[in-house]
């Protein structure tokens, strides 16, 4: 490599040094064709046209403008990085402490053994008198910070009970602010063999970005009749990772089965895939413990058509004659929903619904005439606000 | 006092009304502008009156609702003179608090207008009265630093003109403020976001773009998708719900900027949106820019440059003939563009090119550094034949493109793609809390590279290392410590921070001693630009350019990749410190830096 640079510099040097336009970002050819080419390249507009009616400043650096461009102004920076990265030197030590990614290079003080090397100095690329690195180019020490001052700097020349309102203020309201949402994912009515019905599943959210208070809702019904299941949850939520939540409160069974009560646990968020997933567990009040877990996709299929395959399964560890549940797999639903965002929080969908009771879920549907599952069509609204 | 700058106000407006004026703009930013170069329509003088206020806009024919700065959106120009001392009344017609912040000037703290931090802010219905001298020149602009205001309209140019002559020379010079402006409230915009981070988001991959062979590969959709990143997350807010604006006017307002060919037009632009970076080019002429953030650069000549929000930049441009040109400034995610136009005559028109592809984050914008199948982004055609053993040469360390593996920190084995996304051994500081999505396991200095989604224009983009101080940077000193501040953000839960702690829950300032030099650099664990923003100071970036290091107040550190600038704080007192993309900022990304004598030196202030 070091030959070759030389024989390459050796050429470089017949020629003018204004005409050795090497654009150094583009980097064309880096494989040290320079020279040749640069004989047939034009100078590069340098320092563009020399400010008409300038003044001394402007024109301060006119000698060394033609290699503005090169952004090396300044011919004593021994090893500059465009050249280091060009492989046209291996910075020494030293002088890649100029450098900023490199925390922990140690012997940052010791000089530079030689900034301009003679093929550099041939090149054109630096002075060989190269003095040492000046300004930013040189490397920082290691001194310690100083101790963080607790007063308002502020309160010198305003009421200090007033500025410290203000400063209490300033901050929380930069990241301290709270929000709310509620979400209803589902919101449907359900064509089926036998009796149309009607479903929803949303939640509602309050609160900062890592404490919040959710509530969750669910149920189905059919049309004519009373309501078949319905449950709200009440959780206090608490952000346990930049994706995912834990949650943890009281769930209240609604509708005309056992009335129960439970305590809740729980985690929802984003899985990898971009899933968003949610799973519980729920402790009733006569002590049955039951478990539940939900998953979903948006597939965007243009910006605003998104299907959102859906799947939820709910378990029990024993039966619960009184809630028509059945110990196991009580039962699962598969769902695809084919949404419009008209507005990203309204969007009417169409889809699709497969339910089956399992085991004694289904033995307890049975006794009671329901079915025990099948398909249903669905026409809805995902909606939030 | 008030009333005489309002008359002198009234006046700058009349005169440079004409047949087109709108009287909610001030002249400079009319429909047509024969350039501030004519009579000079600004706020200008020792004394100086603003009046913030709520008011209804129109943006391209359909009225909008604003806040105001004496009646106009954007504000007035403030164009002011370095060596004077300027007397700002701002009284505040809200009922809510208000404040001004002077971005980019140099001012004794209590006068730099962060409500909290610099001063009490202003109450609704009273007049607070700024003072300071101004002690530099360039281009730089002002905004709200309370609540969600700079959103809805709070916000103007500022033009401090230097003390002797200008090193840029020019024949007519134009002010244009690029902004982003929605009708849905800020406060529904932020809420929106945390409800739903992709809410504005309508450029996402989908199964249509999929089968019609759009955007990334199945196996890419899944890599990303096990990740749980959108490559699709560029700008957080979008034209979804965004007009962009040149100078108060939507693209099909098309504000004109007049020149007369062969004359050396300075075009002296400013970010002042909330949320939106712009692509900036002007087919058909170079771009020649001259200043960044109020501080001259060495020009350098470029088709198109990125300026992220908050940021400035000084161009000369020389229209030779008498021909129409399209001022683009695409949103850097392309939902959208402000445009106006540069034209010898009112009503001239150019073509407005179409905007371009999106853009999609790649693995460098998640921090992967080199392992993106050594994708070494604009370096093409790189001889790569001989690849070191050395897992980190050093060419590669100067790069930023790993780190030597310097004791024990080996956790960089680049043959795997085992890289965590969120490995706390890359960042041992941060909190392992929600706070923190992702760390980035390589990230590299990115300031050579094009912005996000210049990589392929085909023409030169100017980045930070092109950038070079015309004048010999102030302080020379090594810095004598250094520091690593990390972005850190959850994009799913909307949370930003630094170092993973929101500013609510911050306890202490990050403390500087008064007149000491030091090395920062940002590293960014998230896969979205942050435009930083240190109040109060300048600093050196430390790119390479030894003592002409660019001077800036706003440095864009790029997804995934880290910036380092020296900093001197001598300016003593509480400065704020954030990320300029508003939500962010609001969200957390901010905390205060302290500059004062050092206790134990027991130097005096």
């Amino acid at each position: 490599m070091i030959r070759a640079l030389l024989a390459t510099a050796a050429i470089a040097v017949a020629s003018p040094v204004f005409a050795q336009s090497m654009n150094h970002r583009h980097m064309p050819g880096m494989a040290m064709p320079a020279a040749p080419k640069a004989e047939k390249t034009k100078p590069k507009r340098a320092v563009a046209k020399p400010v008409r009616r300038a003044t001394a400043t402007a024109r301060k650096p006119a000698p060394k403008a033609t290699h503005a461009g090169h952004t090396m102004p300044d011919m004593a920076n021994g090893c500059a990085p465009e050249h280091a990265a060009m492989g046209h030197c291996t910075p020494a030590a030293p002088a890649m402490s100029a450098d900023h990614a490199m925390p922990s290079m140690p012997d940052m003080a010791a000089p530079p053994t030689d900034p301009c090397p003679p093929e550099h100095a041939a090149m054109g690329h630096c002075k060989p008198a190269a003095t040492t690195p000046v300004g930013t180019d040189q490397p920082a020490g290691n001194a310690p910070p100083p101790a963080a001052p607790t007063d308002l700097a502020a309160a010198r020349f305003y009421d200090p009970a007033v500025m410290a309102a203000s400063n209490a203020g300033m901050r929380r309201e930069h990241g301290g602010m709270r929000f709310s949402q509620v979400v209803f994912n589902i919101a449907e009515a359900q064509v089926k063999n036998g009796r149309d019905g009607y479903r929803w599943d949303g939640e509602g959210w309050f609160g900062g970005d890592i404490h919040r208070l959710v509530v969750k809702s669910e149920g189905e019904g059919s049309f004519g009749r009373r309501l078949d299941d319905a449950e709200v949850q009440a959780l206090y939520s608490r952000a346990i990772g930049p994706y995912f939540d834990a949650q943890g409160g009281v769930r209240q069974d609604l509708g005309h089965g056992a009335k129960r009560t439970y305590a809740t646990i729980g985690v929802e968020g984003l899985a990898p895939y971009w899933f968003e997933v949610e799973g519980a567990l729920f402790l009733s009040d006569k002590g049955d413990l039951l478990g539940r877990v939900e998953a979903w996709y948006d597939q965007r299929i243009t910006q605003r058509l998104i299907a959102q395959p859906r799947l939820e399964v709910n378990l029990a560890a024993q039966n619960m004659p009184g809630s028509r549940i059945g110990s196991g797999l009580s039962d699962a639903e598969l769902g695809l929903r084919l949404r419009y965002e008209i507005k990203r929080e309204f969007a009417p969908y169409v889809g699709v619904s497969w339910e089956r009771r399992y085991g004694d879920t289904a033995r307890y549907a049975r006794a009671r005439g329901d079915d025990t599952g099948g398909f249903a069509l669905a026409l809805g609204v995902r909606a939030w606000f | 006092m008030t009333a005489l700058s309002r008359r002198r106000f009234l006046r700058d407006a009349g005169l440079g009304a004409g047949a087109l004026t709108v009287p909610w703009l001030p002249a400079w930013a009319q429909r047509v502008s024969g350039g501030i170069a004519t009579p000079p329509p600004t706020v200008a003088g020792d004394t100086i009156a603003l009046r913030v206020a709520h008011q209804m806009m129109m943006i391209d024919g359909k009225p909008s609702h604003a806040i105001g700065l004496n009646g106009t959106v954007p504000g007035p120009l403030i164009r002011l003179r370095e060596g004077q001392t300027v007397r700002i009344a701002v009284t505040n017609d809200l009922d809510e608090e208000t404040s001004i912040h002077w971005h980019g000037l140099l001012l004794p703290f209590q006068m730099d207008g962060v409500p909290g931090i610099s001063f009490p802010g202003i109450p609704a219905r009273s007049t607070f009265t700024y003072e300071f001298p101004l002690i530099q020149a360039g281009t730089y602009w002002y905004h709200s630093h309370s609540g969600l205001q700079e959103q809805m309209g709070h916000y103007g140019p500022i033009v401090v003109d230097p003390k002797g002559v200008d090193p840029v020379a020019s024949d007519r010079e134009h002010v244009v403020v690029l902004s982003d402006h929605s009708p849905l409230h800020p406060h529904m915009i932020f809420k929106k976001l945390k409800q739903q981070g992709g809410y504005f988001n309508y450029q996402k991959q989908t199964l249509a773009g999929l089968l019609a062979g759009r955007d990334q590969p199945v196996a890419d959709r899944a890599m990303w998708g096990g990740m749980r990143m959108d490559p699709t997350d560029v700008s957080d807010v979008t034209g979804s719900t965004y007009t962009y604006l040149v100078n108060g006017h939507g693209p099909a307002d098309n504000w004109t900027a007049l020149f007369q060919p062969g004359e050396r037009v300075r075009l002296r632009i400013v970010n002042a949106s909330a949320m939106t970076n712009f692509n900036v080019r002007i087919p058909g002429l170079k771009l020649t820019i001259v200043q960044a953030d109020g501080m001259n650069v060495r020009p350098v000549t470029v088709d198109e440059f990125q300026i992220a929000v908050a940021e400035t930049y000084d161009v000369i441009v020389e229209p030779a003939t008498a021909d129409a040109y399209t001022i683009v400034a695409e949103a850097w995610d392309r939902s959208g563009m402000a445009r106006a136009t540069l034209a010898p005559r009112v009503g001239m028109v150019a073509a407005v090119p179409a905007l371009r592809t999106r853009p999609l984050a790649t693995m460098k914008d998640m921090g992967m550094g080199s392992m993106a199948g050594m994708d070494h982004g604009s370096m093409a055609g790189m001889d790569r034949a001989a690849p070191a053993a050395d897992a980190c040469p050093p060419e590669h360390a100067k790069m930023g493109h790993c780190t030597p593996a310097a004791g024990t920190q080996a956790g960089h084995d680049m043959a795997g793609m085992s890289h965590s996304m969120r490995d706390f051994a890359n960042a041992p500081t941060l909190p392992k809390t929600p706070t923190v999505q992702t760390i980035s396991p390589m990230p590299m200095d990115r300031t050579g590279e094009p912005p996000q989604g210049l990589a392929d224009t085909g023409h030169k983009v100017l980045v930070y290392r092109d950038l070079i101080a015309l004048d010999r940077n102030p302080d020379l000193r090594a810095p004598s410590r250094q520091m690593r501040i990390h972005l850190t953000g959850n994009m799913e839960r909307y949370m930003w921070a630094f170092d993973g702690v929101k500013l609510n829950e911050v306890k202490a300032p990050i403390p500087f001693r008064l007149g000491e030099r030091v090395r920062v650099t940002l590293v960014n664990d998230t896969m979205m630009a942050h435009p930083i923003h240190l109040h109060g100071h300048f600093f050196e970036l430390v790119t390479g350019h030894g003592d002409h290091s660019p001077r800036k107040h706003t440095i864009n550190v790029a997804p995934g990749g880290t910036a380092t600038f020296d900093l001197t704080a001598d300016a003593a007192g509480d400065w704020a410190f954030h990320c300029h993309m508003l939500y962010h900022m609001h969200a957390g990304m901010m905390q205060v830096v302290s500059v004062r004598p050092d206790p134990a030196a027991g130097a005096p202030a």
